[in-house]
């Protein structure tokens, strides 16, 4: 145990002298290396080394080290910021001025920015607490979260006044989290606010559906039916029960769930072992990067503009808002959409559910628009389309 | 200073680093508690666990930084124990805290790169980490795995869900991780993409990856001798070599996908057909002997534990059930204030369990009987399964760390 001690007293001594004061190049030559982190381990060997080099630089080396996660992958962000909790344990005293700089830059990664933040309001709460006032719209979600979270907090200590409804409207304009949009809502519908939510978030409301085809043993997952090859609206196919042909489906639903059961009702409890494929178009002026967030909790594949983009196996284990959240690249004009949507042969009364819920929207959560979006439907508006054939 | 000096103590700094990683690993005099189900596989303990119980049994309690259903993780008086926070539970907390007083030594945080939802009941804070006595290995339901020394020195870091991407389950993932001869398993089994694991533990790279059964699995793998893992799933239990993944033997009647079997000895005990006892080969080489199979003994959510020549079971009715190792008959049952979600943990003739709403009760037994001698209330929800070493017994809920101890010992 003595030796271990000694040992011990040797690194730290050799650390804080030596690698505190990395020259820039060696500092730059380990980050490097974490940013090199790759799949299935690789790179792991060198960067448990060059970690322990950035772990035990001084820290003014912090807004540099914060600035290296910029573009790069989540694993290696992961490296460089357990680099900077190492650093920041080790000093009472941080380079705070640095790292509100750093802070104020959006160009930064936004993780790496509410690092920035958290390690002033460790040091130095109030400072923190100005700061967060003015990142309502800020590209970290975390730091519009708080930002927000504060003016809800306002917003009902000062409940029922002018002022409070002035707090929320603002706060809504910039929410994106679905729970703070949520409050927030209520407690402005009740003073008569009218909010439309498929438009805040992005939610598609206006599908075409055709179905059901076979699904026994869930096998038609794999089994590729005409529209995977190609989407025409007016066709029919043969179907599992007979011909099939695309409806069209409007949800009014506040968070855009289009539910299959009732776009193609069943019997009973709705039907079981089928396949149904819901298609859409949107359309953009320019090309533009995106995420599409689907939630879903039956087995479902998406195309867009006929390239998978992700598929998933997987029944009534739970949905949530932007369960799957899958960046791509919109093309200028219009692109289209194709999910297939399974239901398996459960029979238990939580498996009827066969439904999704898809935006469109930037890495923020704020919604992406298309030019040709269809105003939100209204209940009637939506009721009238389901269960109908748009045309023999 | 000139880059040339630099270079030298940089180099000297590594070496040290390498020499201490080495000689990191010295036996322990203390009993660890080094995973889901201690150091044996079988849920039981040589530290005491107190008779009676009052407020007076807690030595000390601690706020927690996050939600978790993990169970502390305690090697050389130090305990590590993963969170979860932030409104998605996008942020992955590891602590390391004394376990004799409880204060903060380290932690480290990581940003999920896996997807976090998971059932509100549970938490993305649910798989139990494990340790070698030289570094701890954390995995959460992003399927996010680190591994970090004793000082909290990150050695390396997977995203299992970034390797392979449907990698999830939309209700969460809870498979405990064991390492075991150098290799740290993990068992990641859903509904769409299904895998066990074999992770170098010194590099993080694999070192085998099998793929499994697409089926939701939420059970964990235990250590049946050195480099020898059992997997439990729906179809019932592969043992594996761990240096190459290959499957040594198997029990093909089926298992539970939630409770995680136990062992004793070469005894498995194992949640299938109620509870079934295997007899098996230490070195892998004959297929497993079923000693008995008793529907008396099947477990709810709470995996068995043993100790002795008693197998116990908690059931979905909240009975717990104590069966003979040898038999499988039953010797005595006893009716507990639950729900149980954590599996309990024994010592000698005493057994503690602790209910959903953080009823910690504790049991005393013979063979003839079970008589439950003490209780408290945490007045917390807790869900995880305790942990015993460094004096005491160590419980969580998803704000609050206990160490419970035996104050007249």
């Amino acid at each position: 145990m003595r030796s271990r001690s000694f040992f011990r007293c040797i690194l730290v001594y050799t650390v804080l002298l030596g690698a505190g004061n990395a020259p820039a190049e060696t500092l730059n030559m380990n980050l490097n290396t974490l940013q090199s982190v790759g799949k299935e381990g690789f790179g792991n060997s060198a960067a448990t080394v060059a970690w322990q080099e950035v772990a035990a630089c001084n820290a003014g080396s912090i807004p540099t080290i914060l600035s290296s996660i910029d573009g790069n992958s989540p694993l290696s962000a992961n490296w460089i910021r357990a680099a900077v909790d190492a650093i920041a344990s080790r000093h009472k005293t941080l380079p705070l001025n640095d790292l509100e700089v750093f802070l104020a830059d959006v160009q930064h990664d936004p993780r790496a920015r509410r690092l920035a933040w958290e390690l002033i309001q460790d040091r130095a709460p109030n400072r923190a607490e100005k700061i967060i006032r003015g990142m309502l719209d800020d590209p970290s979600v975390e730091l519009r979260y708080d930002a927000i979270d504060r003016l809800i907090r306002k917003a009902d200590r000062e409940k029922g006044s002018p002022a409070a409804t002035e707090l929320l409207r603002e706060a809504l304009s910039a929410a994106r989290d679905v729970s703070q949009v949520k409050k927030i809502t209520s407690d402005l519908q009740k003073i008569g606010d009218k909010i439309d939510l498929q438009q805040h978030f992005g939610f598609l409301s206006s599908w075409y559906v055709v179905g059901p085809f076979d699904n026994s043993g869930g096998h038609g997952f794999t089994k590729v039916y005409p529209p995977e090859q190609s989407v025409d609206i007016q066709a029919t196919y043969d179907g599992k029960d007979g011909p099939v042909s695309w409806h069209q489906f409007l949800t009014a639903d506040p968070y855009g769930m289009v539910d299959i059961n009732k776009a193609i009702p069943g019997p009973g409890d709705g039907l079981k072992e089928v396949v149904a494929y819901a298609f859409t178009t949107i359309t953009f002026p320019a090309e533009q990067v995106a995420e599409v967030r689907l939630g879903c909790k039956n087995a479902w594949k998406i195309w867009v503009n006929g390239s998978l983009l992700f598929e998933r196996d997987e029944y009534h284990r739970g949905m949530r808002i932007d369960q799957y959240q899958l960046p791509l690249k919109l093309k200028k004009g219009s692109n289209a959409l194709l999910l297939k949507l399974c239901q398996d042969g459960q029979t238990k009364d939580w498996t009827k559910q066969w439904q999704f819920q898809l935006r469109l929207c930037d890495a923020t959560g704020t919604a992406i628009l298309a030019v040709d979006r269809r105003q939100t439907p209204l209940q009637e508006e939506a009721e009238a389309t389901h269960g109908e054939l748009l045309a023999p | 200073m000139t880059s040339k000096i630099y270079e030298m103590i940089r180099l000297l700094s590594v070496a040290v680093f390498m020499i201490l990683i080495a000689g990191a690993g010295d036996a322990q005099s203390e009993q660890p508690w080094p995973s889901f189900q201690g150091p044996h596989g079988s849920g039981a303990t040589t530290e005491k666990i107190p008779r009676s119980l009052s407020e007076e049994n807690i030595v000390w309690e601690k706020e927690l930084p996050g939600r978790g259903l993990s169970t502390p993780v305690i090697h050389s008086n130090k305990v590590f124990l993963t969170c979860s926070s932030g409104p998605e539970q996008n942020r992955l907390r590891v602590l390391c805290l004394d376990a004799i007083d409880g204060q903060l030594l380290w932690e480290r945080q990581f940003w999920a790169t896996g997807r976090t939802v998971c059932h509100e009941k549970t938490s993305v804070a649910a798989p139990t980490p494990c340790t070698d006595g030289r570094r701890i290995y954390a995995i959460f339901s992003s399927n996010d795995l680190v591994c970090l020394d004793f000082e909290g020195n990150l050695i390396w870091l997977r995203g299992i869900t970034a390797d392979y991407p449907n990698v999830s389950n939309s209700l969460g993932m809870s498979s405990s991780l064991v390492v075991t001869n150098g290799v740290v398993v993990a068992q990641v089994e859903n509904d769409s993409e299904s895998y066990v694991i074999g992770i170098d533990a010194t590099t993080g790279m694999n070192v085998w990856k099998i793929g499994r059964e697409k089926a939701a699995n939420w059970t964990s793998p235990l250590i049946l001798n050195p480099g020898v893992v059992e997997l439990q799933s729906k179809s019932g239990i592969d043992a594996i070599n761990v240096s190459d993944g290959n499957v040594l033997w198997q029990y093909d009647a089926g298992a539970s996908t939630i409770p995680s079997s136990c062992r004793m000895g070469n005894i498995l005990f194992v949640p299938s057909k109620g509870l079934t006892a295997l007899a098996y080969d230490p070195k892998g080489q004959k297929r497993p002997e079923q000693l008995w199979q008793s529907s008396r003994l099947s477990p709810g959510t709470p995996s068995p534990v043993v100790n002795g020549e008693t197998v116990f079971t908690i059931s979905r009715g909240d009975v717990l059930t104590a069966g003979n190792i040898e038999s499988g008959d039953r010797r005595w049952q006893l009716r507990l204030k639950g729900p149980f979600s954590a599996t309990p943990v024994v010592s000698g003739n005493t057994l503690l369990a602790v209910s959903e709403t953080g009823f910690v009760q504790s049991i005393h037994f013979d063979d003839e009987q079970g008589e439950v001698t003490g209780s408290l209330n945490l007045e917390d929800q807790v869900l995880a399964s305790p942990a015993a070493a460094s004096g005491g017994i160590f419980l969580r809920s998803n704000s609050r760390l206990w160490k419970l101890a035996d104050v007249n010992q």
